[in-house]
């Protein structure tokens, strides 16, 4: 069941389409942003919401790398892999961050503080290399850095 | 040198605010058109400055507004699209106007809905760009509460709404037909074209999908006329370009700079040149899918002519830069992977075509290629190519391997004959 909140949030994204349908990408953020991720229940939930089939549903929802089909820890660390990271070093960044945490890409960590999760370009090759933490960006990383930034995400 | 984009950003604080934005000469552009243009006058004052489409593709911006019907041959809601789903990798160009001077996109929004009658506009912005997202809600709100969105407009009876879209991640949703199924709660997939947006965009009616870059530019040209505009180039094609330069450097960075200022005075004079110990080697000039230009090619202009008569495209225009000490096959497998990655799985040939290129380029990685490895990337360089997939998406994944078979080839060969990688 959708809360009241979740309710009156995506129903508000309907205003702003000519057909309810049309907000089922916000209606599946939404849900995510109270939810942490997006469970079959969470699908059918949004699918009689929003008049369309589960399958349908499931198919926006399977399509698009921000929306989590399977549970993610308390925070999510998206390392940029794209190639101006790759020349700057975005490698050593991941080996490090996986060798302290015990966790590989697509992994979370046993206490569900942590998920890192492979991200294409963040928009910051100038400052390179970059990653991402919910929703902060760090950029110019160092190794040096890493443990301090860490320890703010708990 | 005139800077008319980000004359008024200033790294590290608060874009201007309506009111601020305002004293600069803001939405006079607004009020010029809505009391005495006609949307044709616009449309054609957006021609003659030549306007070349930012995103990317450098389609002119003009003929792209009168492809749409007039109101009298089809009745409905028109829309306008701001495309603002930067996922290039190696281009962080909107990113800077998005968060620097919101208002000035929205300005350009307003006068390009006005010249293609549109009631309804939306950015559809990309998820990640998450300080962008406040500053343009916020900006929305305050040209609303201005008067300058909203029902009858400054009093002209005109109507506007604009919102944003924050999307939920996918590159492809860049490409304008994925960006309106995306925008219609649908899966990002490319649409089959004709009909094009303009006679059949969203939810099936005449739209007009235009980069940030582009629609910033609408204020400046209303108000400064296209003679102006053309000057600004070095090489007539018009305007200024946000040129960005990332890797190897010693100043990576973005800059405004006449349309036509060479790689080599952006790569020389304002990102520092090469890092010590580092040579330049290749220059992947506007985003992941364009091809190689290669060092002996730095005196080209960075221009959307003469960036194709040396074999590649101006693209979005912001530059990567591979130098000596990156090993080329690594940086091309790169590319791949992504593109591989992001392909949308509609058609065949991109979805188990690029993942194979993918599978080929590890080999070489790992010291296992042959030369008929060689022979089957450039078998999918042709067959991966234009006319052979359902949208631009594996075409473009091509460029940078056909360009890099073509210039790197000796690295791919050393690969073969050393059975590793020389760079690891």
């Amino acid at each position: 069941m959708l809360s009241e909140k979740e309710r009156e949030e995506i129903l508000e994204e309907t205003k702003l389409y000519p057909y309810p349908k049309a907000a089922c990408i916000d209606a599946l953020k939404i849900v995510q942003h109270h939810r942490g991720w997006i469970s079959d229940e969470a699908i059918a939930d949004i699918a009689s919401e929003l008049d369309m089939s589960r399958d349908e549903v499931d198919g926006v929802a399977s399509f698009y790398t921000r929306l989590y089909r399977k549970p993610v820890g308390r925070n999510v660390i998206l390392i940029c892999d794209s190639v101006s990271c790759m020349i700057m070093g975005y490698e050593s960044i991941y080996d490090y961050i996986s060798k302290k945490l015990g966790i590989k890409f697509g992994e979370t960590t046993s206490d569900g503080r942590f998920t890192i999760i492979p991200n294409t370009c963040l928009g910051d090759c100038d400052h390179a290399p970059a990653l991402m933490i919910n929703n902060d960006h760090y950029n110019n990383l160092s190794i040096e850095k890493i443990d301090l930034m860490l320890e703010k995400y708990q | 040198m005139e800077t008319p984009l980000t004359k008024y950003i200033k790294p590290n604080q608060a874009p201007l605010d309506l009111k601020e934005y305002e004293k600069t000469g803001g939405y006079e552009g607004v009020r010029k058109v809505l009391k005495g243009m006609l949307p044709d006058d616009i449309i054609g004052l957006v021609k003659t400055s030549n306007l070349l489409g930012r995103g990317g593709a450098g389609f002119q911006t003009g003929l792209k507004w009168s492809l749409v019907p007039k109101e009298k041959d089809v009745a409905g809601v028109r829309y306008l699209v701001a495309n603002a789903d930067e996922m290039e990798p190696g281009t962080f160009k909107d990113r800077y106007l998005l968060e620097g001077n919101p208002h000035q996109l929205i300005e350009g929004m307003i006068i390009a809905s006005y010249a293609i009658q549109a009631e309804k506009a939306y950015i559809f912005m990309r998820w990640a760009y998450k300080k962008a997202e406040v500053i343009i809600k916020k900006a929305i709100e305050e040209a609303y509460s201005a008067g300058y969105l909203g029902k009858n407009i400054l009093g002209s009876g005109y109507n506007l709404d604009l919102h944003l879209h924050t999307s939920a991640g996918r590159y492809i949703c860049g490409e304008e037909s994925a960006l309106l199924n995306a925008l219609e709660g649908k899966r990002g997939i490319p649409r089959a074209k004709p009909p094009f947006p303009a006679t059949s965009g969203l939810f099936g009616q005449p739209t007009v999908v235009n980069n940030v870059e582009t629609l910033s530019w609408i204020p400046h040209i209303i108000e400064n006329g296209s003679d102006w505009f053309i000057k600004l180039s070095t090489s007539g094609e018009g305007g200024t370009k946000l040129y960005g330069v990332s890797g190897r450097v010693k100043k990576p960075g973005l800059w405004e700079l006449p349309l036509g200022t060479t790689i080599r005075e952006i790569i020389e004079d304002y990102a520092g040149g090469m890092q010590d110990g580092y040579q330049l080697k290749g220059i992947i000039p506007g985003g992941a899918s364009t091809d190689f230009l290669i060092a002996s090619q730095i005196d080209t202009k960075m221009d959307f002519a003469s960036v194709r008569a040396a074999g590649s495209r101006l693209g979005t225009g912001t530059m990567m830069i591979l130098d000596d000490k990156t090993c080329p096959v690594a940086f091309i497998h790169n590319l791949i992977k992504f593109f591989a990655k992001e392909s949308c799985g509609f058609c065949t040939p991109c979805r188990e075509g690029l993942p194979w290129v993918e599978k080929v380029l590890m080999k070489f990685e790992e010291g296992n290629a042959t030369l008929k490895d060689i022979e089957i990337l450039e078998f999918h360089t042709k067959y991966l190519g234009p006319g052979n997939t359902f949208c631009a998406h594996a075409p473009g994944a091509m460029e940078p391997l056909q360009s890099g078979l073509k210039y790197f080839k000796d690295d791919f060969l050393r690969h073969i004959n050393e059975k590793h990688c020389p760079w690891r």
